[in-house]
């Protein structure tokens, strides 16, 4: 390698690509584990996509925030404000199914337009204005209902319980019939959102400006960016878009409580900083947090595989996970700066 | 002179705290009159005002280091719930044996409380390695012990909660003895002032301040930011430890999901309230006890109220908003600019109506 070539040593790629290494390893280990359980299977592969497409949504949007250097603490909490609203909307007052998903995603929209202003335009830290928007989405939560609703709502059943099966990985069961994998909507929701976001924020004019925004934001504002405007923009999409996650989760759970995904945004952040966003921002990419999702998920997946394990080995898993990761990235970061400045 | 306009300035920070803990309370004179009526029954005081006091010394406590944490290294501690939820969980087991319920102490009190605070310690010393050595963000660092800091702590206590049902143990979360006030009281005012002497006559504060505001500045002015940053999340973890071992005493067990839950959002608030900016920097410490205080004033009175508890964050949510926003530059810009003007008629008018009343 020339000089020329060390000097441009990409952070963004070596930071994913240890990640897509890391979730290889875990999901091979998996399969060696609890091979003869079934875990080579095709379909647990897809449910992993199948129960975190809200988070995968919600950490795709926490990456653009992060970017943009910024944080949404207040994504559980708007989650379960959302599914509160979409099942009271649907079961105590007869909306349709359509409708009152159009509904959450519009108080979303108006949700995040309120904190952009908050951060972008009053210039209030972003942690503390989302910190306040946890707590009014928690207490609303808690006054739409403190019951538990479960939704039976017959065309919201159908939206998110339609399988869509795929006919390339098909596995003969115990009975030699063939029978193929699966996968709901959501998926593909999830997976659109993702892409969606990654060729916005490579590609467009927005997009870059995110990212110039988080890599420096008074640079930024000399170079004639409109720095609150943009901001301002990030935050809406923020709340569209975890309002679109939080319709997700509600699909898999099927039913909405005011303590619902207590801790999502922990989560969220932490597939995001596994996936490789620095929370300093500038530094990020939107395939890094699917991935960072999935390893969670895996986590997940080896504990309930396992089935004498109980619930804290998925905390404890998980952090041990995120200090790893940090600490590569953190070591990185230093010799990547070391190289530089020789 | 020089002392008497550093004692303004220092007053004109805490304005905004003093005034919003003022509001709070003034609104529960006039919705509940009797709510600072103090009174002694069995040789202890009973009251609102002595329950605020008493409830708010572990988010006190806990806010203390948080404002050392969040000043040197803009940045805030998110674990302290989990590492007093820890430290709860090794005292109670120490003291328990193992057991999940036991009548009497299998180990000495004071040894227990040790060692809770040892696993604080070491808790700290995770953090601040991660914060100061490997040079993380902090927030991310500390998300670490957030997540694994409960799980080690259920698996401490064995997935149940342990239960001590001895007197002696009690005394740290009640009364001790014939004493009238509560011993968090006491146990939160040592905090304040073994804090406050250290900050005045050691120079950690102005160290910590100048750390804070521009670390590389610091690093060429010869101090060492690492150890001062270590110094400041190991004060936080301990004082966190300290806080869980006041929780459990007042449950005289250790639910291990529970103590200590969402704390670190109410002492991240109190910072904020305090005046302090996240960003680091300039702190004080004065500011964010009066935050703590007057986030509990605002729990105790909304249930004297007669408030849910489950819609209680909606109404903390609105006072955060106008707080925040009340401390926004941009909102004390527009202050400076045109609310003079308009206070200062606003008082000329008052005056003049009440000189000619």
């Amino acid at each position: 390698m020339s000089f020329k070539e060390l000097k441009t040593f990409d952070i963004n790629k070596s930071l994913i690509s240890i990640t897509i290494l890391l979730f290889f390893i875990m999901y091979g280990a998996g399969m060696l584990i609890f091979g003869r359980q079934g875990f080579a299977k095709p379909q647990v592969f897809l449910n992993l996509f199948i129960n975190n497409a809200g988070l995968i949504v919600i950490s795709a949007s926490m990456t653009m925030v992060m970017i943009i250097g910024g944080i949404d603490i207040s994504v559980g909490a708007l989650v379960a404000m959302d599914c509160m609203i979409l099942g009271d909307l649907m079961m105590n007052r007869g909306w349709s199914a359509w409708s009152s998903m159009l509904a959450v995603v519009i108080l979303g929209i108006i949700y995040g337009l309120t904190q952009g202003f908050m951060i972008a335009y009053l210039k209030i830290q972003p942690f503390a204005v989302t910190l306040a928007g946890m707590f009014f989405c928690r207490g609303m939560a808690a006054v739409i209902s403190s019951e538990v609703i479960s939704i039976t709502n017959e065309s919201f059943v159908n939206i998110s319980q339609l399988r869509i099966s795929l006919p390339l990985l098909g596995t003969l069961n115990k009975h030699g019939k063939m029978i193929y994998p699966f996968i709901y909507p959501s998926v593909i929701v999830a997976f659109a959102v993702v892409v969606l976001m990654f060729l916005m924020l490579r590609y467009t004019k927005f997009g870059r400006a995110v990212y110039a925004i988080g890599g420096n934001e008074n640079a930024a504002m000399f170079m004639g960016l409109n720095v609150r405007r943009i901001k301002l923009l990030t935050y809406t999409l923020d709340g569209f878009l975890v309002s679109v996650g939080g319709i997700l989760f509600c699909m898999n759970t099927m039913s909405c409580f005011s303590d619902q995904a207590k801790g999502l945004e922990m989560d969220a952040i932490a597939g995001t900083v596994i996936g490789g966003t620095l929370l300093s921002g500038g530094v990020g990419n939107v395939f890094g947090s699917l991935l960072g999702c999935m390893i969670r998920g895996t986590a997940e997946s080896f504990i309930s595989f396992n089935g004498s394990l109980s619930s804290w080995w998925v905390k404890i898993t998980t952090a041990v996970l995120l200090s790893f990761f940090i600490i590569i990235q953190s070591c990185m970061l230093i010799f990547n700066n070391r190289k530089i400045s020789c | 002179m020089k002392k008497l306009s550093f004692s303004l300035s220092l007053n004109r920070e805490l304005i905004l705290p003093v005034f919003c803990l003022l509001t709070v309370l003034l609104i529960n004179l006039v919705k509940t009159p009797d709510f600072f009526d103090i009174s002694l029954t069995n040789g202890a005081y009973y009251g609102f005002i002595i329950d605020i006091i008493n409830r708010g010394s572990e988010l006190a406590i806990i806010s203390v280091g948080m404002t050392l944490a969040v000043s040197v290294s803009g940045g805030v501690d998110i674990s302290v719930g989990a590492v007093a939820a820890l430290s709860a969980a090794v005292i109670t087991n120490i003291l328990s044996g193992g057991e999940a319920a036991v009548n009497e102490l299998h180990a000495p009190i004071l040894l227990a409380i040790g060692a809770g605070l040892f696993s604080a310690l070491l808790c700290g010393i995770w953090n601040g390695f991660l914060v100061a050595r490997l040079k993380i963000q902090p927030m991310v660092a500390t998300l670490i012990l957030y997540t694994a800091g409960r799980g080690i702590a259920q698996l401490i206590c064995g997935g149940q909660i342990t239960y001590v049902r001895v007197n002696a143990y009690r005394i740290l979360g009640t009364n001790f003895g014939n004493n009238p006030l509560p011993t968090p009281i006491y146990i939160s005012i040592a905090v304040m002032i073994i804090t406050g002497l250290f900050l005045k006559f050691t120079s950690f504060g102005l160290y910590a301040k100048t750390v804070g505001i521009n670390s590389e500045a610091a690093k060429l002015a010869g101090l060492n930011p690492g150890t001062i940053k270590f110094i400041a999340y190991i004060v936080c973890a301990m004082l966190a430890g300290l806080a869980g071992a006041i929780y459990s005493s007042r449950i005289y067990s250790c639910d291990a999901n529970n103590i200590g839950l969402n704390v670190e959002v109410d002492a991240i608030l109190a910072v904020i309230l305090g005046g302090n900016q996240l960003s680091g920097g300039k702190f004080s410490i004065a500011g964010s006890v009066i935050g703590a205080y007057t986030i509990q004033a605002l729990t105790t009175s909304l249930y004297a109220f007669g408030m849910p508890s489950a819609h209680m964050p909606v109404c903390k949510a609105l006072v955060i908003a106008a707080s925040i926003s009340l401390q926004s530059p941009v909102v004390k810009r527009l202050l400076n600019k045109h609310g003079k003007k308009y206070f200062k008629t606003v008082f000329k008018t008052v005056f003049k109506e009440a000189a000619g009343v």
